[in-house]
């Protein structure tokens, strides 16, 4: 047989195995047989690359694959759940990058304008990704401070960049046989990259890691253009599609459009006063051992302050006492918890909580008034009872898990600081509210002593 | 190959992609978005025909350098996606 149509035939396979893995992600329990099946697909489609017969030298190759191989390997054995969305960050940057490089090196066999513009795309997208991942990371892992940075003028000079990379495209296509205005493109881009994260807040994260995931994706396909290759294009556009439902399941469930997280570091934030009433009281954790060991129907409500304490284990426990004293134990999961989608999940998962009892926003709402006891570990936003009350706050009309239809509230808090969001809370002054100071992880332990 | 089929393939998947994620319930929304940077690895199948030309110097750094990048994304995203996956659970009984 035609090896060539060997090749091409191994691609069609592998774009199968794709679709299939993917399908199988959509319930837990065929989940990892599936991400099992997607990366059978990926080795034949490297097995496929590599019978090429325009390839006449290996050690590039090799070369390549056993350092990043090695470097992936170890990044995916030693990174703590904790740390995931740091890591996809990375991840997706990688990819975003990978893709702009075989985009410049397409430039070697490119032939006609439309090849041109896909370079340039790929470029593009890629250099954007890259730069843009590497910011979410420093946001992520605190080593740039996560706030929004703005600056006068800064609409003004990311308008020049964009005008610049639109010049320098169309030179480049006019006369592509200067690289000069390549390298311009692929400056800028890196450039356009930083500019476009810096202006977002930690908060904002998980709808920022999605889009990115998404152009990751979108990299990969225009690259597919660039060098003429159908399972690229497949696959690039299967990923695309993926981060952009995500980027939009995370603007729904903070009742922002899209524009509105990338863009409002611009708006001037109004900081809107908002009258609470009622006062804040405190429990120690000897008062709410009592109230839980009364309790039959409980709710945890996580949020990105538990991976900070890296409380998941010690929640585990509670939980287990709790179920031994004869209690139901659910957890909530409100979709923008934590720093990227579904980051709450893989935390509780890692310290053998069953998925079964992590439920959705819209599943435990409606249970949320026969629950006695509702705590709050680390979340503050997504609780706010503001988002349904208050026209006037910033997240009115935001989707909020209702713990305050609960008998009793714990809020585990480490101090009065307000949210990322900079909000005030009149959940801590309801008068089913109580207050339990300290490190979550600490307290937490604290209760589990009481019980055992 | 021509355009308007490559952009008749891209239009199939991307539909295809909506249909499918749309169905990936909200817990497994991490493990999906790793699973998913995996397959953006793909690329490297387009760096592999670039590294290995033989031809242009430079071209072929940067494909090796692309090889490499893509590389880190196949095999850290099937590895980390995978040790996610191990840890989801039901209810025992």
């Amino acid at each position: 047989m035609d090896i060539n149509l060997l090749i091409q035939l191994g691609y069609v396979v592998a774009a199968g195995l794709f679709v299939l893995g993917l399908k199988m992600l959509g319930s837990p329990d065929t989940a990892r047989k599936g991400n099992g099946i997607s990366a059978v697909g990926m080795l034949l489609a490297i097995v496929a690359a590599l019978l090429d017969q325009g390839i006449v030298q290996y050690e590039f190759i090799l070369g390549g694959m056993i350092v990043g191989g090695a470097i992936g390997a170890v990044a995916a054995r030693s990174v703590a759940m904790t740390s995931m969305p740091e890591l996809v960050a990375l991840f997706n940057g990688v990819g975003g990058a990978a893709s702009g490089l075989v985009g410049v090196s397409a430039l070697s066999i490119a032939t006609g304008n439309f090849q041109y513009v896909t370079i340039i795309l790929s470029i593009l997208i890629g250099g954007v990704t890259f730069t843009g991942s590497l910011i979410a990371y420093g946001k992520l892992s605190e080593m740039i401070g996560s706030g929004a940075i703005t600056f006068a003028g800064q609409k003004f000079v990311n308008g020049l960049i964009v005008l610049g990379i639109l010049y320098s495209a169309v030179m480049f296509i006019t006369t592509p046989s200067d690289p000069t205005w390549l390298y311009a493109v692929v400056g800028l881009s890196l450039l356009f990259g930083v500019m476009v994260v810096i202006p977002i807040g930690g908060a904002d994260m998980p709808v920022v890691i999605s889009l990115l995931n998404s152009y990751s994706g979108l990299a990969a396909c225009a690259a597919g253009f660039a060098v003429d290759n159908n399972v690229l294009i497949v696959a690039g556009s299967l990923v695309g599609a993926s981060g952009i439902i995500l980027t939009q399941i995370m603007c729904k469930a903070m009742n922002r459009s899209l524009s509105n997280v990338l863009f409002s570091g611009f708006a001037s934030v109004s900081t809107a006063v908002t009258e609470v009433e009622g006062e804040i009281k405190p429990i120690s954790v000897e008062d709410a051992y009592y109230v839980l060991e009364a309790a039959t129907n409980v709710a945890i409500i996580p949020g990105y302050g538990m991976a900070v304490a890296q409380a998941q284990h010690v929640v585990k426990e509670l939980m287990e006492l709790l179920e031994a004293n004869g209690c139901e134990v659910n957890y909530g999961i409100h979709p923008v918890a934590g720093r990227m989608p579904g980051h709450m999940n893989v935390l509780l998962a890692e310290a053998d909580v069953p998925y079964d009892q992590l439920l959705e926003m819209d599943e435990i709402n409606p249970r949320m008034e026969s629950v006695d006891v509702a705590i709050v570990i680390g979340a503050n936003d997504v609780v706010n009872p503001a988002a349904r009350e208050v026209e006037s706050s910033p997240i009115y009309g935001m989707p909020v898990i209702n713990v305050s239809d609960a008998r009793t509230v714990f809020v585990l808090k480490r101090s009065m600081a307000s949210g990322f969001a900079g909000i005030e809370n009149p959940l801590f002054y309801k008068d089913n509210a109580r207050m339990l100071f300290g490190d979550a992880k600490e307290s937490i332990g604290g209760l589990v002593r009481e019980f055992s | 190959m021509e355009v308007s089929y490559l952009l008749f393939i891209l239009m199939l998947a991307v539909f295809l992609g909506f249909e499918l994620i749309n169905k990936v319930p909200a817990t497994l929304h991490t493990p999906l978005m790793s699973g998913a940077n995996a397959i953006s690895g793909i690329t490297v199948v387009g760096a592999i025909a670039l590294a290995g030309s033989g031809e242009q110097d430079l071209a072929q750094w940067f494909g090796a350098g692309a090889v490499a990048l893509a590389s880190v994304n196949v095999v850290g995203g099937y590895l980390v996606t995978d040790r996610m996956l191990g840890f989801f659970k039901k209810k025992e009984g």
